[in-house]
């Protein structure tokens, strides 16, 4: 790769994000521009067909050619520059801007959306105590299942979209046949107080989905089966109310509480591993680098069915080792305290960075499907964005003029959706890092928002008892 | 040397007596018997004493009888489905500030209403010019008599600055200068401490309103962007005029 070095050539070393080279450094002439770079590194990693780079030099975008970047920014000839690739999705999703659909139905606000995992059918659980079933096609409802005894409060569809699973604030669970509408079974009864979340086995562990891993505010988490009927593992050991559960892809449980710590249990026994201390209030939400393969399973953007699950279980493992690669598992959490850490828990019981900025205490937090960024909704009206891989700050996003409740990314990570207590709903562009589209049409509070994983729909529902789906 | 231990010491030395714990539990047991026998005999002063403390430490076990119970016995949970309902996230926070935010439920339902709002203009009476004004004497030997000065509550807008004394017409003094005014929604029986921010009509003319003059009756533009009122469009609302959204103006007068 060596050329003449002229007098106008660059030393470039081109990197990967976790900064392993790729290759010597070598000289680019001062023309190159993003596009010659995104053929050196095609070449460079033998590549079969041709994928989408973004090129990054100390945490910028290259947008223009060397050249004009070592003149802008004064850089010496005589160094090397570090430059980043990051890959892009291959597809591109359409930034929503209109609203498609407004459905009425439930009685009550609207607590929680989610679109199943293949992204075609649609849920919703309300305070009407009620989870409703969309038909996507026609935009009207479809079915109407009772049974809770008290409010919605979450929804999880199973990665394999076969079941589909809801607790309320009486403390129990239902399952449900997505196909029919009909709850499969009693409800499982074993928490004493309301549901605060639910979380599936990812379907590379297992196939078919059995288990799921429900957290409430009485303090404990539990392990339920969904064909014995019933909870497998208790896993007590909080002090309080457990605020958020998630089930990692290498098959440990993730529990935030508002004890201020994280507790990492294994599921076979239902052992704890680590506690993760550094909080000083209520740890309020978390998210796994990995979280939105695992959420999709075997559902990528192409729509594709499987017939068997074993099939199934054979493409989710493969589509999370890709999106793994061979770093470990990364946890963020997002609490009252106003900040945020990024823990690596099989690295160590120590956070790799502590994330300061937000004002108010950070409400949810989500790694981009790539798993390069973290995004994070707080109550300080601004949704702020960190690198992924360092937890560095990037960005942050204002234009909110109420508390973010939630935020969703599309699945090519160049969107970002975020659902307000003012009303709105927001696309932001992570590229140019400025709003990309206002959606205004809720006349009250936005409680739930989802981003359909095959990037076509996203769904909004609130408190003024609608929901509303919105097109590209 | 202390004297009064010697039953301490001839324990220490010889141990208690055989029968010392059966006595004492003996003893215990009659006491209920003693004391109840106490509580029938005693008379007047003694006796109301008795009887007081006697019923306050009845009263104080019967509290903690209950206390055990309660933690015993299995109450009923509360399992009515309330309304407003919340996510999950927002279960255990805070919501006292909550009924100070106008909400937009209330706005569509005060919009369907529009219209039927009563002005308070039966409360209005017009103000004499010699009640607003007190005319100010100028001049050498005071026989000047065109300088006004305003005896009511005026806005003045921050950008204001006075004109040079010969110029200024209407004086408005500093001490009745109002810049906040407090308003109420006749719905949410709140009411918010809001920044003015100008006159929109004064009912006694076109040249109080240009004064600013506030009486009763006047209608003024606040600000309400704290209360997080969102437009249908979804912008922010700034400013409002009090009678087309209904606030009530009660400040002070």
């Amino acid at each position: 790769m060596e050329v003449e070095p002229e007098g106008k050539n660059v030393m470039c070393l081109l990197t990967d994000p976790e900064g392993t080279p790729l290759g010597n450094s070598v000289y680019l002439p001062q023309n190159t521009g993003p596009q010659h770079l995104q053929q050196i590194v095609n070449q460079l990693l033998n590549n079969e067909d041709k994928l989408p780079y973004a090129f990054y030099i100390s945490d910028q975008e290259l947008l223009e050619s060397l050249g004009k970047y070592s003149e802008k920014n004064k850089i010496s000839v005589e160094k090397v520059l570090k430059i980043v690739y990051q890959p892009q999705a291959i597809f591109r999703i359409r930034p929503v801007h209109r609203c498609s659909a407004t459905i009425a139905g439930h009685n009550e606000a609207v607590l929680s959306v989610a679109f199943s995992p293949d992204g075609r059918q649609l849920a919703s659980g309300s305070g009407d105590t009620t989870v409703r079933l969309w038909d996507l096609g026609t935009q009207t409802p479809l079915y109407t299942c009772t049974g809770h005894k008290n409010w919605v409060l979450c929804i999880a569809w199973s990665p394999d979209g076969k079941h589909l699973v809801s607790g309320s604030k009486a403390g129990e669970l239902q399952c449900w046949d997505p196909q029919t509408g009909k709850p499969s079974g009693n409800p499982l009864i074993g928490h004493k107080k309301w549901i605060t979340g639910i979380s599936w086995e990812p379907v590379h562990l297992n196939s078919p989905c059995r288990r799921f891993v429900s957290a409430s505010k009485d303090g404990d988490a539990r392990i339920w089966d969904v064909t014995l009927r019933k909870s497998v593992i208790c896993l007590s050991g909080h002090t309080l109310a457990v605020t958020c559960v998630k089930w990692g892809g290498d098959g440990v449980i993730y529990t935030g509480s508002q004890d201020c710590t994280i507790k990492v249990w294994e599921t076979t026994q239902g052992k704890l591993i680590r506690e993760l201390k550094g909080h000083g209030h209520w740890v309020n939400s978390l998210a796994l680098s990995t979280e939105y393969v695992l959420r999709t399973g075997a559902f990528d953007h192409t729509c594709k069915q499987y017939s068997s699950p074993e099939e199934m279980k054979k493409v989710a493992l493969e589509r999370y080792n890709k999106m793994k690669g061979n770093a470990p598992e990364r946890l963020v959490s997002g609490s009252d305290d106003f900040t945020m850490f990024l823990w690596e828990p099989f690295v160590s019981k120590h956070p790799k960075t502590r994330m300061t900025g937000h004002q108010q205490l950070v409400n949810h937090v989500y790694f981009s499907p790539d798993g390069q960024w973290i995004a994070s909704a707080s109550f300080d009206r601004s949704v702020k964005l960190w690198n992924g891989t360092t937890g560095k700050f990037v960005a942050a996003f204002r234009g909110h003029v109420g508390p973010v409740y939630q935020i969703s990314w599309s699945a090519d990570s160049r969107l970002l959706l975020s659902g307000s207590k003012d009303s709105t709903l927001k696309v932001w562009d992570i590229r140019t890092r400025k709003l990309k589209q206002d959606l205004p049409g809720h006349a009250d509070e936005v409680y739930a928002v989802d981003w359909s994983p095959d990037g076509e729909k996203v769904v909004s529902g609130g408190k003024d008892r609608v929901l509303k789906l919105w097109m590209g | 040397m202390p004297q009064g231990d010697y039953i301490e010491l001839h324990r220490k030395r010889y141990g208690y007596r055989p029968d010392h714990f059966e006595r004492k539990r003996k003893k215990e047991a009659r006491l209920v018997h003693k004391r109840s026998e106490t509580a029938q005999k005693a008379l007047g002063i003694k006796g109301k004493m008795f009887a007081k403390k006697r019923y306050a430490e009845k009263a104080l076990m019967k509290k903690t009888l209950a206390m055990h119970e309660e933690s015993s016995t299995r109450r009923k949970v509360d399992d009515d489905v309330h309304e407003g309902a919340v996510p999950a996230y927002l279960l255990d926070r805070d919501n006292t500030t909550r009924a100070k935010i106008l909400n937009n439920t209330i706005k569509q339902k005060r919009k369907e209403k529009a219209g039927k709002w009563e002005v308070p203009l039966p409360k209005v009476r017009p103000v004499a010019e010699d009640e607003m004004f007190k005319i100010l004497r100028s001049g050498k030997r005071k026989t000047k008599q065109w300088k006004r000065m305003v005896t009511k509550a005026t806005f003045v807008g921050p950008g204001f600055t006075r004109k040079p004394p010969k110029y200024e017409r209407f004086i408005r003094p500093s001490g009745l200068r109002f810049t906040k005014a407090h308003v109420t929604h006749p719905e949410l029986k709140c009411t918010f401490n809001l920044e003015i921010i100008g006159v929109k009509k004064n009912p006694n003319g076109q040249m109080y309103t240009s004064l600013g003059v506030l009486t009763k009756g006047t209608i003024i533009e606040v600000n309400v962007s704290e209360l997080g009122l969102v437009t249908p469009a979804g912008k922010v609302v700034w400013g409002e005029f009090n009678l087309y959204v209904a606030f009530c103006y009660h400040a002070l007068f």
